[in-house]
């Protein structure tokens, strides 16, 4: 072993030592959920092949059900009860909903009509309560100054929700869908995802709303810390068959279940079969939750292709909503003056 | 043996500039310049590009001139350009070319970059942003930072479009080392530039991409448009490689900068309580 070498593998034991613990305990907690023995494709630069058209639709909840305890799987014959449950509500989702024309019931959305409905997706099978791993199954509770965060966040727009675009929800203002990530949660339809991959690269793209990761793993830095952004700053690398993906350089506004610009989010992609990806993250943020947490979700291959989604130029709901708002509050005011 | 070196070295140099001589015609024609290869053996394309002109003020030859917002001063009006199209003008068919002068005169309200939607393509290509080409063999994804744009480029089947759109379908080949995108299903709602040069969803556009040297490519567009234009037209650029070992795309996610801009007048007004 020559002398150089020998001095970098100190300083990088240095480095090692010089983590932070609480990263150091998610990273140990994100290795830690047992990783599927396939052997997946390689792509013809020689890594793992995660390319494709998938889909993340799940029937699984993120926290367990209360009743459930420490439970984490469900048996074989629950399971089938539970997606036949499923599929029948799905179905008759699809089937649309019987209103009476020119009510206000009538106003809704037939995800069935659009192929949107769970039931119309392909669902990787999954016997698991939670998505969330582990006996308790439940997001940490929050930190007393996440607590207070919280509640200041939502004072201040108290009484102010249909004021202007910023008091409404990032979906709504076509900023961030809770699909995109990371972590890359399930949500409720149309949970497509096209991953692609050049040298050094892993680029993902999500169908809501069509923004891209791109992850280098080519092993350099995250960008500077005063870089703040919706998504984060991933950067990923190679372990054995699994991508693991370290995001950080969150920004305030992103507020991940109550976290602050302090989240941290560890992601691994392994290929468990040639139809499926196993998804696992680790979420910390030492002023948010006492402890780090981490989820488990299978993405399941989709015929695709994956449409474009633009959210931005169709937000037509936007306009209405506070049009909406302003109309309610000119009709007050005229009952007002009409007492008076 | 000083002699004999001195006669090995004027060989050298006679037969460098023999090759020099022969191959400078060549280099001037874009042919000699043979792209990397990708371990599949394609042309490497794999990187992040930006254009270097003026084209998304205005894709013809113009002067420079104040902006529309007078107020912003010398910092956002507009710098001169030689253009990038084939000719000095636009071949629009004479309604078209009036459309293009209303446009251009409510530019500030009705370009689509305003209310930050998707530029659409050829525009794509010249915001002043970078975009980054990610290229595996079965397909090549054309990520934008502006807006997060994306368009996935099917290298393997030619398939149809599910719906009309605003970065439209994308299907490619490869023709020697240009990489060929055949870009159709286009919507009517994306133009060209600042200016208001605009098309219809007739718009049909094939693209090339073609390496010149480690870190340009020369990039051109046919666009036809039959309802709006009399005939195709060429746009031709370079592209630029960020060759900074830090580069990368950072979030351009807009809707919160055109707020303002689309939903300001719907806002409630503090003496509306």
């Amino acid at each position: 072993m020559t002398t150089s070498r020998c001095i970098s593998i100190i300083v990088l034991a240095i480095a090692l030592l010089a983590v932070d613990p609480a990263s150091a305990q998610a990273l140990a907690a994100a290795k830690a959920t047992n990783t599927p023995a396939f052997t997946p494709p390689r792509t013809p630069d020689g890594v793992p092949d995660l390319q494709g058209v998938w889909t993340n639709a799940s029937a699984v909840p993120l926290e367990r059900p209360k009743g459930l305890g420490a439970k984490e799987f469900y048996t074989d014959e629950e399971a089938a009860q539970r997606e036949k449950q499923s599929q029948d509500q799905a179905e008759r989702a699809v089937g649309g909903r019987q209103t009476e024309p020119g009510t206000v019931a009538d106003v809704h959305y037939d995800l069935g009509q659009y192929g949107l409905s769970r039931s119309q997706s392909k669902t990787a099978e999954s016997k698991r309560t939670s998505l969330i791993v582990g006996p308790e199954g439940q997001v940490p509770p929050l930190l007393p100054e996440a607590q207070k965060r919280q509640a200041e966040r939502a004072a201040a727009n108290r009484g102010h929700q249909w004021d202007g675009p910023e008091n409404r929800g990032l979906s709504e203002r076509c900023i961030l869908w809770p699909n995109e990530g990371p972590p890359m949660l399930p949500v409720g339809y149309n949970g497509n995802l096209q991953i692609a991959q050049g040298p050094g690269y892993v680029a993902i793209m999500q169908e809501m709303i069509h923004d891209v990761r791109i992850i280098p793993t080519d092993g350099r830095p995250h960008a500077p810390q005063s870089i703040r952004q919706w998504m984060g700053d991933s950067r990923g690398h190679w372990e054995g068959n699994t991508l693991v993906v370290d995001t950080t350089n969150f920004s305030n506004k992103t507020a991940f279940r109550g976290s602050s610009d302090k989240l941290h989010v560890i992601e691994r992609f392994t290929r468990a079969n040639d139809d499926t990806i196993l998804y696992q993250f680790t979420v910390e943020d030492p002023t948010t939750w006492a402890k780090p947490w981490s989820a488990e979700i299978l993405i399941t291959k989709s015929a695709g292709p994956v449409f474009e989604y633009a959210c931005q130029e169709g937000n037509y709901g936007m306009a209405n909503i506070l049009s909406g708002a302003r109309a309610t509050e000119r009709k007050a005011a005229e009952e007002v003056a009409a007492k008076k | 043996m000083r002699n004999r070196l001195s006669s090995l070295k004027i060989s050298a140099i006679l037969t460098a500039a023999i090759l020099v001589a022969t191959a400078t015609p060549a280099v001037a024609q874009g042919q000699a310049y043979k792209a990397p290869r990708t371990a599949d053996g394609h042309p490497n394309l794999n990187g992040i590009w930006q254009a270097m002109n003026t084209a998304n003020w205005d894709i013809r030859p113009h002067a420079a001139a104040m902006g529309p917002v007078p107020m912003l001063g010398a910092q956002f009006s507009t710098p001169g350009g030689l253009g990038v199209i084939d000719g000095d003008d636009l071949p629009y068919l004479p309604a078209a070319a009036a459309k293009q002068k209303e446009n251009y005169a409510n530019r500030v309200k009705l370009d689509p970059e305003v209310k930050c939607y998707l530029p659409g393509v050829p525009r794509a290509t010249y915001m002043p942003f970078p975009f980054q080409i990610v290229q595996s063999a079965k397909t090549i994804m054309l990520v934008y930072e502006y807006a997060g744009g994306v368009r996935t480029v099917d290298m393997e089947k030619v398939t149809k479009a599910p719906a009309d759109s605003w970065m439209g379908w994308s299907t490619g080949k490869w023709d020697g080392d240009t990489l060929v995108v055949d870009v159709t299903s286009l919507n009517d709602s994306t133009w060209f530039d600042r200016a208001g040069d605009f098309h219809s969803d007739a718009l049909h556009v094939v693209e090339r991409y073609t390496p010149r040297s480690a870190d340009t490519l020369m990039y051109e567009a046919t666009v036809e448009d039959p309802k709006t234009f009399s005939r195709p037209f060429k746009i031709t650029m370079p592209l630029y490689r960020h060759v900074e070992k830090n580069a990368q795309l950072l979030e351009y996610k807009c809707p919160e900068f055109a707020e303002e801009v689309l939903y300001g007048p719907l806002r409630k007004k503090p003496n509306n309580n």
